[in-house]
């Protein structure tokens, strides 16, 4: 057996390190690491509840909203308040425009690139993925970030900026669209369809959500081999990606984007488990264990509204003790469980998505494909969430934050399930825990020893004594779109 | 022109100020850095490389291999647990504080991006967990990590390009003029900050301006008025130009209906009692506009209330313009 430590990893929002155990060449066992803490959860406490919103955003830079989403709307729990219907649709615009922009760069700027690099040059198709997808220098990236930045205008208009926003609010959103701003977030929300249809899938958007099987991709695939994700779809049958970062969990979805037309969510929220059965979420069932975290505690695993976070640094020193991350180990009903895009259009019973899961455990390639395929799902949706607005109705309506209350809130950020708890005591924050969507996928063991997705999804993989050539583990990690900054908070 | 050799490292922080970055326009990020021939060695976000070409590149800049003109920090500086760094480890077992100490003697500029590198910022809240601090400054107290005195091989203190997160044309400028070398102590103000933004307030351009001006004030989220007088607006004292020079598009935090934080400043992180309310005392408000003498503003607040028009009175609470100007327009 030979043992090594991988990282630190870039291109996956924070840090990261990961050490693995092979043998013939294949890794046996994973150890997923995450070696910075911050304190957001001791910051809080004590806080005037309403700052959560100032700072719970800047737990992380790239789902700066989806952590603004979560805080309203454990406050709005707490305080028995419902939003406005326009502030319902506003947020998931701004919720909906940062997803969309997350999944876009994932896609070019922190995924694609590692086939652009060196350890494939013998590859056919190197010198185009490299002229295409290097990073910085490759001809997509000027051309996303344009688009990207363009894109983001349209946050400008309903939430001022982005990151960091403190428009969104229990109640709705603080700023109120006029009808001249409605056309305009039309046509923006058109140009980001246009690169879209243009250059990512060269076809419409329509057509790539209609796609229901693995054979309707394959066909599609043989007609669009010179769109962006063709390549990937290219890449990935000469690659094996199907085949590989393998992993046979449940799935979970808190259900994104509220009250869409009549329905709680529209992304219905539940887990699906790898049999094919979609059970309901249960939220009581979710509990943090830190039995291999560096912090201390003398309970057992707990439900996040009586969990807490009390670093431990003198573990690391400790050679006998088992902990090797800064990471809590989420679990639900003791299970490991993986979120994200996939997860999303799984428990959502998208037909392309099922039908993947059907033939093969998730890996790699369903992962990116979900991940496309949701980005064409928000763009349109988006597009009929701008024409509900009702121009002159209310976007925030307002209470007083309670004494006593608690209040959870549970969104679907970009990479997965994001869920706020706050217990407010005297009118400030007693408890705030947080759990992040790359908490659930990259958590360290838990007491029983079962590791987390990530951890699972590794066995197996190719490991090369040179480090630059240890791809398929670059790959595998970056399939999950992990946001480091977010998971140890 | 020799190209501007620049390494961007994370730390304490939340990665926002390199998104906000990816935010540049006309030109984009990439075309800037080309055309002010900045060579970006390694960005946790936009690099290919990491592992021991990362640890190594690193290693060959801090044993002179490899010449480095701009060190960049993102996030704050973690010193916890006791001093020991032990909360930030990169490249196994190296507490990330040791490898900053260590790479900055080695550049030519120092640059904190955003408020945790530059101040501590939002990673020192709450009684900061985390032993957080800045790079050249704790909090509004001279001194971080790396001592008052210190000065970079050019003789500049670290350049504090704060903001929570910076826009991304003040990382631009700035990495543009010290790219064509125009930056030297008097672009710097009282907290090292470039003065190419920090010479104006967050007021300048606002567009709630005549709600203020009538002290015509918005009570709850969502109501267009000026958000001083109870929503805890600071912008009539923040340090930037965001109103004169737009986030997103033409976005602004005032713009979007929320209050200016002052996330420019040291120790912004911890308001009076809350983000949200506007502290006062007997009913005028703790913070008044920078430069005015508070007689004067009490004197001038009320007269200018006992003005204000019904138009902006009934605007302010409200979601919308429902009352718009007067009718009287042209010069007859």
């Amino acid at each position: 057996m030979t043992q090594r430590i991988l990282g630190p990893f870039n291109r996956v929002e924070g840090d990261l390190e990961i050490k693995i155990n092979s043998s013939n060449g294949a890794v046996t066992e994973a150890f997923v690491s995450s070696p910075l803490f911050r304190g957001f959860e001791q910051i809080l406490h004590g806080k005037d509840p309403r700052d959560a919103l100032v700072y719970t955003p800047r737990i992380c830079g790239i789902c700066s909203v989806s952590q603004s989403v979560a805080a309203a709307h454990a406050l709005a729990q707490a305080m028995s308040l419902t939003p406005t219907q326009n502030g319902v649709i506003t947020t998931n615009l701004i919720l909906g425009c940062e997803n969309a922009a997350d999944h876009l760069t994932h896609f070019y700027l922190f995924f694609m690139p590692d086939f652009a690099r060196q350890a494939y040059s013998n590859k056919t198709w190197f010198s185009d993925i490299k002229h295409r997808f290097a990073a910085q220098t490759g001809t997509a990236s000027a051309a996303m970030l344009k688009t990207r930045a363009d894109w983001l205008h349209l946050t400008g208009i309903l939430a001022g900026k982005w990151p960091h926003s403190l428009a969104i609010q229990p109640g709705g959103t603080t700023k109120s669209i006029q009808p001249q701003e409605r056309i305009r977030m039309l046509t923006i929300i058109g140009a980001f369809r246009q690169f879209l249809e243009e250059t990512l899938f060269d076809d419409n958007l329509e057509s790539i959500t209609a796609l229901d099987s693995n054979h309707a991709l394959r066909h599609w695939h043989a007609s669009h081999l010179n769109s962006d994700f063709g390549t990937f779809l290219t890449l990935a049958d000469d690659l094996g990606l199907g085949r590989l970062g393998e992993l046979d969990v449940p799935l979970m979805s808190y259900g994104a984007y509220a009250g869409h037309h009549g329905k709680a969510h529209a992304f219905d929220a539940g887990i699906r488990l790898p049999d094919g059965t979609i059970r309901p979420l249960n939220p009581q069932s979710i509990q943090e264990d830190i039995s291999h975290s560096w912090l201390s505690s003398d309970d057992g695993p707990q439900h996040p509204y009586d969990g807490y976070t009390i670093p431990n640094a003198a573990q690391q020193e400790d050679p006998e003790n088992p902990a090797y991350s800064w990471c809590k180990a989420p679990r639900m009903d003791r299970d490991a469980i993986e979120v994200g895009a996939l997860a999303r259009q799984a428990v959502n019973g998208h037909a392309l998505i099922l039908d993947l899961l059907t033939h093969n455990s998730t890996s790699v390639r369903s992962r990116i494909i979900a991940r496309l395929l949701e980005l064409a799902h928000i763009v349109i949706m988006m597009e009929g969430w701008v024409k509900d607005l009702e121009i002159g109705e209310p976007y925030c309506a307002h209470s007083k934050i309670p004494d006593e209350a608690q209040g959870a809130g549970m969104v679907e950020a970009a990479r997965g399930s994001l869920g706020h708890w706050i217990k407010i005591k005297k009118g400030r924050i007693f408890n705030y825990q947080i759990i992040a969507p790359t908490t659930w996928n990259f958590s360290p063991r838990d007491r029983h020893g079962n590791p987390g997705a990530l951890e699972q999804a590794l066995v197996g993989a190719p490991v090369h004594e040179d480090d630059d050539r240890n791809l398929a583990i670059a790959h595998i990690v970056r399939s999950f779109d992990p946001c480091m900054v977010c998971t140890v908070h | 022109m020799n190209p501007l050799r620049v390494i961007w490292l994370q730390s304490g922080g939340c990665g926002g100020c390199s998104m906000s970055l990816l935010n540049a326009e006309s030109p984009d990020v990439y075309t800037h850095f080309k055309q002010c021939g900045i060579d970006l060695l390694w960005h946790p976000s936009l690099s290919e490389n990491d592992g021991t070409r990362l640890t190594g590149l690193l290693q060959d800049i801090i044993d002179d291999k490899q010449p480095l003109d701009v060190l960049c920090l993102e996030g704050a500086v973690m010193q916890g647990p006791n001093g020991t760094g032990r909360y930030h480890l990169m490249g196994g077992d190296k507490p990330m504080m040791q490898w900053i100490k260590d790479l900055s003697g080695k550049a030519k500029y120092t640059v904190a991006m955003g408020s945790c590198a530059a101040y501590g910022g939002i990673t020192t809240a709450g009684g900061n967990p985390g032993e957080a601090t800045g790079l050249q400054y704790n909090g509004s107290q001279p001194g971080g990590l790396l001592p008052p005195e210190w000065r970079s091989q050019e003789g500049l203190p670290v350049i504090n390009i704060a903001g929570c997160p910076p826009h991304p044309n003040w990382v631009t400028d700035t990495l543009g003029q010290l790219a064509f070398d125009e930056i030297n102590n008097q672009s710097l103000d009282s907290f090292h900050r470039p003065r190419s933004y920090t010479d104006h307030l967050v007021h300048h351009g606002c567009p709630r301006n005549e709600f203020y001006e009538y002290k015509a004030s918005a009570e709850l989220p969502s109501h267009q008025g000026c958000m001083m007088e109870h929503m805890g607006c600071l912008g009539t004292q923040a340090r930037a130009d965001c109103n004169i020079r737009p986030w997103n598009g033409n976005g602004s935090c005032l713009f979007g209906g929320y209050a200016c934080i002052n996330c420019t400043s040291p120790d912004f992180e911890e308001p009076h009692e809350t983000f949200c309310e506007t502290p006062k005392v007997a009913g005028i408000p703790v913070g008044l506009p920078t430069d005015m003498p508070k007689a004067w503003f009490v004197a001038l607040a009320s007269l200018s209330k006992a003005a204000t028009p019904q138009r902006l009175r009934n605007n302010a609470t409200s979601d919308y313009i429902v009352t718009p100007p007067g009718k009287k327009e042209g010069n007859k």
